[in-house]
């Protein structure tokens, strides 16, 4: 089991946050925020076709999708931030996950920190410290031995 | 165990085949009193409910009729305007039926067509090499299988959460494709499947998987 790399999104799209861990492909854009607006608009057209195809009413709606090689694991606060954690196949449900995520480490150190400007992307060290250390010591978060 | 849709889309993007077959019908029908608790809005000529769930009744619900009266757009059977019957207060109290907008042909399509790009999407942005595009989705009503074939038809299955076996369900489409749609003369490629026993037989494996939900089809 492994972890790939995280996105974190406001509600405008903004890339707040980007992390990787054991990434072995870039995708073949050049810049990174193009990357960024690609996958904003991928899981923000995820949403609404999910949303429009769905059978019955939504709740939570969108959660992941696995293609052959990973699995894209998404979580939507309220008010619009935007999780979306990267991992291997063998991964179950992790939504508790990116909610610990976003309240102990996005809440506490970036909403409580008066310096960091909300909808920018995040500067703060000691968010980052935390992030890492947090996703290192996932039980998920196991690295490959090949 | 639900299968609740099938859609096929050719290589381009394009749907070529759908069928509904187990699709939960939701409606509320309710009478209220003036003034109207839930907040109305025109979208894409339907009138949907934009604030206030209460009892059944959720936001992106359309109004389905008034009064045993059913809607056509935003307009009722005896051609009165929608919105201006539920802003009229000699007509309360009313009852009107909400419902889950059906998909029609038209957004069947445009969302067959847009899985075909999300598909391409999700392989691009892989963090590993060599993936393949979106296999399955999970929401937390259903899920989608996707199994695209070497020539690049997918076919797309909906599913509640527990029904198992999928995978041998979307191989056997492909099997009942390639028998009762490619073999048919009259069936020219990439273009809509109106193929009577591709029909029959789609249905009948679709059943079985549905009965069973093992891969023994």
């Amino acid at each position: 089991m492994t972890v790939f790399n995280l996105y974190i999104f406001d509600r405008n799209g903004t890339c707040l946050y980007y992390v990787e861990w054991n990434r072995k492909k870039h995708s073949g854009i050049a810049s990174q925020e193009e990357e960024f607006k690609l996958m904003y608009g991928m899981i923000f057209s995820i949403k609404s076709f999910v949303n429009r195809i769905s059978p019955s009413d939504l709740k939570d709606g969108f959660s992941s999708f696995k293609t052959s090689r990973y699995k894209c694991n998404f979580y939507e606060t309220p008010s619009g931030l935007k999780f979306i954690l990267n991992t291997d196949l063998n991964v179950g449900n992790i939504r508790d996950v990116l909610h610990q995520l976003y309240s102990n480490i996005y809440v506490e150190y970036v909403v409580k920190n008066p310096l960091c400007e909300l909808g920018q992307p995040i500067k703060s060290d000691l968010f980052k410290t935390k992030l890492d250390e947090y996703v290192r010591n996932l039980p998920i978060f196991a690295t490959k031995t090949n | 165990m639900t299968i609740h849709s099938v859609f096929v889309v050719n290589r381009a993007g394009g749907l070529i085949y759908q069928y509904d077959h187990n699709m939960p019908k939701i409606e509320v029908e309710k009478t209220f009193s003036y003034p109207l608790e839930l907040v109305l809005k025109l979208l894409d000529e339907k009138v949907v409910v934009a604030f206030g769930q209460r009892d059944g009744v959720k936001v992106g619900h359309t109004v389905l009729g008034i009064n045993g009266l059913s809607a056509s757009g935003r307009q009722l059977e005896d051609g009165r305007d929608i919105l201006e019957t539920i802003a009229d207060e000699d007509n309360y109290p009313i009852a009107i039926k909400f419902g889950r907008p059906k998909l029609t042909v038209n957004e069947k399509i445009m969302l067959a067509s847009m899985f075909h790009s999300l598909f391409a999407i999700g392989s691009q942005l892989s963090p590993e090499p060599h993936s393949s595009g979106i296999e399955v989705l999970e929401t937390d009503v259903f899920k989608l299988h996707c199994f695209q074939t070497m020539t690049g038809i997918k076919f797309i299955v909906l599913t509640d959460l527990r029904q198992g076996a999928v995978d041998g369900l979307l191989k056997k489409l492909y099997e009942v494709y390639s028998d009762f749609a490619l073999k048919n003369p009259f069936y020219s490629i990439d273009m809509p499947i109106r193929c009577e026993l591709f029909e029959q037989n789609l249905q009948s494996a679709i059943e079985q998987a549905e009965r069973t939900g093992i891969s023994n089809i």
